[in-house]
């Protein structure tokens, strides 16, 4: 295969992208109403955020059950900066990414060197420590009270202040986001990630620095999230710590899992199977649990997750490839089906 | 004086809250020695407990009957989930297990939320709770069948586990589940009684608990989780040492509440999580030799 083949390989995998951000470009017009777009803001935010998880579990085989707190971080840092030192959101945005980035490095240097239980518990603890931070560090953070007049975001004096301008600011972000991973996953970086989720001590053996790599997709994640922290935060104008328990971090990953860990396009999935769900259940079970309170539908959740992972451990994203490739004849680079495994092998022998 | 009877103070809820998990973290410790998962629903167990304990004494049952029904639905709640997630999926790997408990245990709080919708429930002390005295710290009836009863469960433990048939053949599968397999000892079986039986354990923790702190069906998830950083610091192995880990992590919590902030306890058994994770994975009452049984 010369180079123009490559290159026709890649445009023609352009090819699904473009056909999704010309639909969803044209949905606001096609459908007016603040809710349907309400909905799909939040969608754009998960999948912001999913897309930056999928690379760490899905192509790196790496379990993180903290990531609501780099979206935390992001949507702190973001309110903080704006709304009392003054600074443009956009340079609030990327200190966020950045000190996510780096909370992100310093946690994982020792954080990946544990591995399976153990990875999962750790990740779990920082979630529940940095959560801790927010409820605590009142004078930043406005502790449980919450942090309140965050301002809109602009743009050359063009003011994303309502839900149909928002809707193309988050999803050009995801959009993007997805562009960019994509391009990470089909590069040298990418192929090193699923060496790592294959065997670890197989890559290690090739030449892979393991460490490093886990630790950069692990920081690329951080920074994802907290891209959609800050976004949020100037969607939504209020936050508080209760939206970045651990409890997020666990929607988080029902959310990757769902979606299939295997693909990119699987964090957009699992997101929006998630939040249309989500709004059906809340519509549909009052009805028949009249006396049903709180957040009854995670029963829901909490089974599709289980029957997700026995029947389906790939998730939903090769269906949706099947009955793509189904449509065309060419089919684009398609990363090999992988699912959420990794180390389990060896961690599996230390209760021997 | 003062600095004394504060002390004493602190100590007796953290052992009381000790014990608590002490019981949860047991059933950790059996769950992952015999079949390898790491059950994050083990919280979720004592949450049932408490709830079908209450529910069951409002219908007029008296407490002791209630209490051991409860533990026995807890028990067959525990061989459903046996059957219906861990089973099928046995062979997957460490990540897609530890998920699919994470969706048992949400699963678990939804439901509870369905039948006891989101509203705290209590249950009367097991005896009158008049309050003791001692050095000007006040010690309730309730804590002493919390501390009490952990600590004959432990021993019931010890004995189940060292001197029945059965029990042997359950530790025979966590030395070496394929030898066991040969002297015709069924391990699948035996991961479906070592589940049943922490369920039960960890039911009876929250029936304990629930006189002291009250029940909510969000109540299981911080159980659990301090039960975890417990049996971490026991190296997640070892049964006796995670007892040590519960009893120091609930008297670190209690000093922390009373001496710093009550919003910084949970950070604290977290951060001590963290470090024993990051210094000394193996527990902190590890052996030098430290080959894991």
């Amino acid at each position: 295969m010369d180079k123009k083949d490559l290159k026709k390989i890649y445009n023609n995998s352009l090819a699904g992208p473009l056909i999704i951000t010309g639909v969803l470009f044209l949905l606001p017009f096609v459908v007016q109403s603040n809710y349907i777009l309400s909905i799909m803001i939040i969608i754009g935010f998960y999948s912001l955020i999913c897309n930056g998880l999928t690379m760490l579990m899905g192509y790196a085989g790496q379990i993180s059950l903290g990531h609501a707190a780099f979206y935390g971080i992001g949507a702190y840092m973001s309110a903080y900066l704006t709304s009392n030192m003054g600074i443009s959101p956009w340079i609030s945005m990327l200190a966020g990414m950045i000190v996510a980035a780096i909370i992100a490095y310093i946690v994982g240097i020792p954080i990946f060197k544990l591995k399976g239980h153990y990875l999962a518990l750790a990740t779990l603890g920082f979630g529940v420590i940095i959560f801790t931070a927010f409820k605590e560090l009142k004078e930043f953070t406005g502790g449980l009270n919450g942090f309140f007049g965050i301002p809109a975001i602009s743009l050359f004096g063009f003011e994303f202040h309502n839900d149909f301008r928002f809707y193309y600011l988050i999803w050009t972000f995801v959009i993007l986001g997805i562009l960019f991973s994509r391009n990470i996953i089909h590069s040298r970086i990418g192929r090193a990630l699923r060496s790592i989720e294959g065997s670890e001590v197989a890559s290690d053996a090739v030449g892979v620095n393991i460490m490093k790599y886990k630790l950069q997709v692990f920081m690329l994640s951080a920074m994802f999230a907290s891209l959609s922290g800050s976004l949020y935060a100037h969607y939504i104008t209020f936050i508080n710590p209760n939206l970045f328990d651990v409890m997020t971090s666990i929607y988080l990953l029902i959310m990757v899992v769902i979606g299939g860990a295997s693909s990119i396009w699987g964090s957009v999935i699992g997101a929006s199977v998630f939040v249309l769900l989500g709004e059906v259940l809340k519509s549909v079970i009052p009805v028949i649990f009249p006396n049903a309170g709180g957040e009854f539908e995670i029963v829901f959740f909490g089974l599709l997750l289980v029957i997700t992972l026995i029947y389906m451990p790939d998730g939903l994203s090769p269906q949706f490839e099947k009955l793509v490739s189904r449509f065309k004849s060419k089919q684009g680079l398609v990363p090999a089906p992988a699912g959420v495994k990794s180390e389990g092998a060896e961690s599996g022998g230390d209760q021997s | 004086m003062e600095i004394l009877s504060q002390v004493l103070q602190l100590l007796f809820s953290g052992l009381t809250v000790g014990s608590i998990y002490a019981l949860i973290a047991i059933g950790f410790v059996i769950i992952y020695n015999v079949t390898g998962v790491l059950n994050f629903a083990q919280g979720e167990f004592a949450m049932f407990g408490a709830m079908i304990c209450i529910s069951l004494v409002g219908m007029g049952l008296p407490l002791l009957a209630a209490v051991i029904l409860t533990m026995f639905i807890v028990s067959v709640i525990g061989g459903f989930f046996e059957r219906l997630a861990i089973y099928p999926a046995r062979n997957s790997s460490v990540p897609t297990l530890i998920i699919i408990t994470i969706g048992v245990s949400i699963a678990f709080r939804g439901i509870a939320i369905l039948i006891w919708g989101t509203q705290p429930y209590s249950l009367q002390p097991f005896t009158k709770n008049n309050p003791i005295n001692i050095l000007e710290a006040v010690l309730l009836p309730q804590n002493l069948w919390a501390i009490g009863i952990s600590l004959v469960s432990v021993f019931a433990m010890i004995y189940f586990f060292n001197k029945t048939y059965i029990g042997k053949t359950v530790t025979a599968c966590v030395v070496n589940k394929f030898a066991a397999r040969l002297m015709g000892i069924n391990p699948e079986k035996m991961s479906l009684l070592s589940i049943s039986m922490s369920a039960g354990i960890g039911a009876l923790a929250g029936i304990v608990i629930a006189p002291i702190s009250g029940a909510s069906y969000g109540m299981g998830m911080m159980l659990g989780m301090k039960a975890f950083v417990a049996a971490v610091i026991g190296g997640l192995t070892n049964a006796p040492a995670a007892i040590l880990g519960a009893f120091l992590i609930g008297i670190l919590e209690s000093f922390t509440e009373g001496l710093l902030s009550s919003g910084l306890k949970d950070a604290i058994s977290f951060a001590m999580l963290l470090l024993i994770l990051f210094l000394k994975p193996e527990g902190l009452f590890a052996k030098a030799s430290g080959k894991r049984v």
